[in-house]
């Protein structure tokens, strides 16, 4: 129950999700990172509104090495993308295990996932996976994904990385567990969609991903040591946060379209927003799961997440998360089902343009020359006027790139100019073994 | 007269506009669109590559920004601290126009340029040497402007000022919480390092001959500014300080100043000097009046100083003109008659007079009916070819930046006939 800032409410807005037999309140999950580090933790995050969380994985112990985060930073706005060299829990496993039973006593709504990370042996995997069972937590997830440290030593990633190893693992995990089992892909593999069949085929409730992405983040201009630093010298590391959302959408869609897969979806890699969620739920994720934004801000933002989420499903007049999920799926198509007669062309409202040229410059020298600087005047905040941007449409291919540098909202838009009463891809105009020119002019006049 | 609500600043020199933090210009510079041909620099009389300074700053490279701001204006550092960037730069910027709030560009061009001043790092380098010789006259920043330009294209250069210390106007005339007299010479003693030879206290026509001049440069580039400031041409004038001097005597010995609480100051003038003075005398503490003897709208005082002057508690009247000065009074005229202003201190700041005796002095010149050296608009050059000019002279008096610009427009065509013609060699009488 639950009013949005806006004064919308947002009572009759149905945010539960149930994800493989796992039920959750709202589809948002604290992902397994240091945010869901222990019991007091996952209790706040709880308190503050979050429908789950992954708890750090857990496995046998560890030691972390001090100095373990990185990040990039992109003008003001710091940690665009952040890269951790940190380990699994490095706290005893009883002390977890008492914490998740007590959490989920205290929270019987929330969702509770035990992580799981351990050597690859038969008998190992069924004792950590027999007292998770006793913990009455909701889930579990096969971390199959980390790429650093875990991985030299044959987990992680480096399972995540082998279909056969995934597919085993799983059927051991499966062979003993008393709750849904999720499968938490790596992103740096070729091709998402084999480790995903593999888990499908053992028997895997549902899907997590994406793990984090292999990075070195950056130098030390002065020390000339890659960063984190330890004592030195760095590590390669995983890489999230806002900049890798791009690469889990595709990875995400990837095994949505994939009919071998047909598994329910844990979308996670740099969900920060609202809008970020509502993307992850139209291509394809059933649950989502957020990590650096909470790093970064706090367990706090759940609310503008709500909020947001909530808001958004009224304005298009839908009454549950459920009625989002996977959308936007089949919008995304090969290549070669692209309509090609399909043509827009860049148009600028000369009224909303400042004069900063950045459109004329970026068409100039990173695309085709099609737009000059000597269309109709544009005023300037002196009160002079200049000539301002002019687009030749017989140069303009329709590429974007000067909307997309463009600092103001509405200046430019795409606007499509083609009159054809039906599509022509490049598959079927292969087919057909026609050597149709699909937008006349458009290509062969640009020999210059 | 009103008693003011407003206190006076307690330190009458403190600067008006602190630097930007590190942060601070981290955040400024992040704001900058990088646009190509920006309008800023259009608006810029210096022509400077302001984007390219700004990115300079947002990459780290506060060296590079510094390089691209001095090469083109050598004073890029007083010019970031008394520019009219509201009427320049900023008044041009796209964020203006986006967000209504123009990147700070004289700030983050402080910002760059202090580092550098600050640090005594050379960013700009003399060309090598061409045997060819060229003498200033006045080290103001018209001056400064061609010394430094010519430096860079190897040409030998010696700078006469009539003055103990260089830098003109923008050592002497600035009010000292806008720019101190310290960074104007910091900036000379750039010029200097870039090998162009001072010679301070020297005046043409009593310590060294134009003919003189004439016979050791090839060219010459005349860069003399104003006068003394007018009088008030009133009964009792005399009692009146100059502006000029009055501000510079704060520059020179601001030790030496005593406090104005309790006295009342009274400016005679509408443009920016006259904003200065009553400003200063505000900051010293006194009940200080602006009296101008048209309406606000005539003042040649920019918008922005008009508000400062207001905004720190000086009293303004328009429509007033002196009528003579009293013992502890100015009697003024208006629309209600004759009316008697208490004052301690009347100050004139009506404008400066103009040099027309030495510039009609110069031969094969013209000088225009308003006492301005007439020069080709391009390259600067007077009716006499082997003569140059510019800055206030030329302009009848506008903003240091702008002496700066005609310096270095001056000083490429001089490079131009200078590398074009071998006759104006150093020993200049063998073109005679």
């Amino acid at each position: 129950m639950s009013t949005a800032p806006n004064g919308l409410n947002t009572n009759d807005i149905d945010l539960s999700i149930d994800l493989g037999g796992i039920k959750s309140p709202n589809p948002f999950w604290l992902a397994s990172a240091p945010p869901t580090n222990m019991g007091s933790m996952v209790q706040r995050a709880f308190d503050a509104g979050w429908g789950g969380a992954v708890w750090k994985t857990l496995g046998s112990p560890i030691i972390n090495v001090s100095s373990r985060l990185s990040s990039i930073d992109y003008g003001t706005r710091r940690m665009l993308g952040l890269n951790n060299i940190e380990l699994i829990t490095d706290r005893p496993l009883e002390v977890n295990f008492k914490e998740i039973y007590e959490t989920k006593k205290k929270y019987p709504k929330n969702a509770v996932i035990v992580s799981l990370m351990v050597e690859n042996k038969r008998d190992i995997w069924h004792e950590i996976v027999k007292r998770t069972n006793d913990t009455g937590a909701d889930g579990i997830e096969l971390n199959f994904g980390c790429p650093h440290g875990m991985s030299e030593r044959g987990m992680g990633a480096a399972t995540g990385q082998v279909p056969e190893y995934c597919q085993m693992i799983t059927e051991w995990v499966k062979e003993v567990a008393s709750m849904p089992v999720l499968v938490k892909l790596t992103p740096n593999v070729t091709d998402i969609n084999q480790p995903a069949r593999a888990a499908k085929r053992a028997g895997a409730d549902g899907l997590s991903l994406i793990n984090t992405i292999n990075s070195l983040m950056g130098v030390n201009l002065d020390t000339w040591a890659p960063t984190p630093t330890v004592n030195g010298r760095s590590s390669h590391g995983g890489y999230c946060g806002p900049a890798v959302k791009p690469i889990a959408l595709h990875m995400l869609s990837s095994l949505a379209r994939d009919s071998q897969v047909g598994l329910p979806i844990s979308g996670i890699g740099g969900i920060e927003t609202w809008r970020d969620a509502v993307e992850f739920l139209l291509l394809g994720a059933t649950g989502l799961q957020v990590c650096t934004a909470v790093m970064h801000y706090g367990y706090r933002i759940i609310e503008d997440l709500v909020a947001g989420l909530s808001n958004y499903l009224r304005e298009k007049n839908l009454t549950s998360v459920k009625q989002l999920v996977g959308r936007a799926v089949p919008k995304v198509d090969d290549w070669g089902n692209l309509d090609l007669r399909y043509d827009v062309k860049a148009r600028v409202d000369h009224d909303k343009c400042i004069g900063c040229n950045l459109c004329h410059i970026a068409c100039e020298d990173g695309a085709h020359q099609a737009i000059t600087l000597d269309g109709p005047m544009v005023k300037l905040s002196n009160g002079t006027t200049r000539p301002g941007p002019n687009v030749i449409d017989k140069e303009c291919v329709g590429c974007n790139l000067c909307s997309l540098v463009c600092p103001v909202q509405g200046c430019i838009t795409m606007t499509r100019i083609d009159k054809a009463t039906e599509e022509l891809s490049w598959n079927e105009r292969a087919k057909r073994g026609s050597d149709e020119e699909p937008r006349p002019g458009a290509i062969y006049e640009r020999h210059h | 007269m009103s008693l003011t609500t407003v206190p006076a600043p307690r330190a009458p020199f403190q600067e008006i506009a602190p630097p930007l933090s590190a942060d601070q210009a981290a955040a400024e510079a992040a704001r900058c669109l990088f646009c190509y041909d920006a309008p800023c620099i259009a608006a810029c009389p210096t022509e400077i590559d302001i984007p390219r300074f700004i990115q300079r700053i947002a990459t780290g490279d506060t060296v590079g920004a510094a390089t691209t701001i001095l090469s083109a204006n050598i004073l890029g550092g007083s010019c970031a601290r008394v520019c009219p960037v509201e009427v320049l730069c900023e008044g041009s910027c796209v964020e203006k126009t986006l967000t209504k709030r123009p990147v700070t560009i004289g700030k983050l061009q402080r910002f760059a340029t202090d580092y550098v001043l600050a640090r005594n790092i050379d960013v700009l380098h003399a060309g090598a040497a061409t045997g060819k010789s060229v003498g200033i006259i006045g080290a103001g920043p018209a001056g400064l402007g061609a010394a430094a330009e010519l430096r860079k294209s190897g040409h030998a250069v010696t700078v006469y000022d009539e003055r103990k210390w260089g830098g003109g106007l923008n050592t002497y005339a600035m009010a000292e919480y806008k720019q101190t007299a310290a960074l104007a010479l910091a900036e000379v003693e750039q010029v200097a390092r870039l090998g162009a030879e001072f010679k301070q206290g020297v005046r043409v026509g009593r310590d060294v001959t134009l003919d003189d001049l004439l016979a050791k440069h090839a060219l010459l580039f005349i860069g003399v500014g104003l006068g003394a400031t007018s009088k008030l041409g009133v009964p009792g004038d005399a009692q009146a300080r100059d502006a000029l001097d009055w501000i510079e005597e704060l520059k020179v010995a601001p030790e030496k100043v005593a406090r104005l609480d309790g006295k009342r100051a009274v400016i005679v003038g509408g443009g920016n000097t006259a904003i200065d003075a009553v400003t200063q005398a505000r900051r010293l503490g006194a009940d200080a009046t602006l009296v101008y003897r048209r309406g606000e709208a005539q003042m040649s005082a920019y918008r922005y100083e008009i508000d400062l002057a207001r905004s720190m508690g000086c009293t303004l009247l328009f429509e007033r003109a002196p009528v003579r000065v009293e013992a502890g009074a100015l009697i003024v005229k208006g629309p209600l008659g004759e009316e008697k202003l208490a004052a301690d201190l009347v100050i004139a700041a009506i404008g400066q007079q103009k040099r027309v005796e030495f510039l009609r002095g110069l031969p094969g010149v013209q000088v225009d009916e308003k006492g301005r050296l007439v020069v080709d608009a391009q390259t600067h050059r007077t009716h006499n070819p082997r003569l140059f000019a510019g800055g206030d002279c030329v302009n009848g008096g506008k903003e240091a930046v702008n002496a700066v610009a005609h310096g270095k427009k001056a000083a490429r065509a001089m490079h131009a006939q200078l590398s074009a013609d071998g006759v104006h060699s150093k020993n200049a009488q063998e073109s005679k």
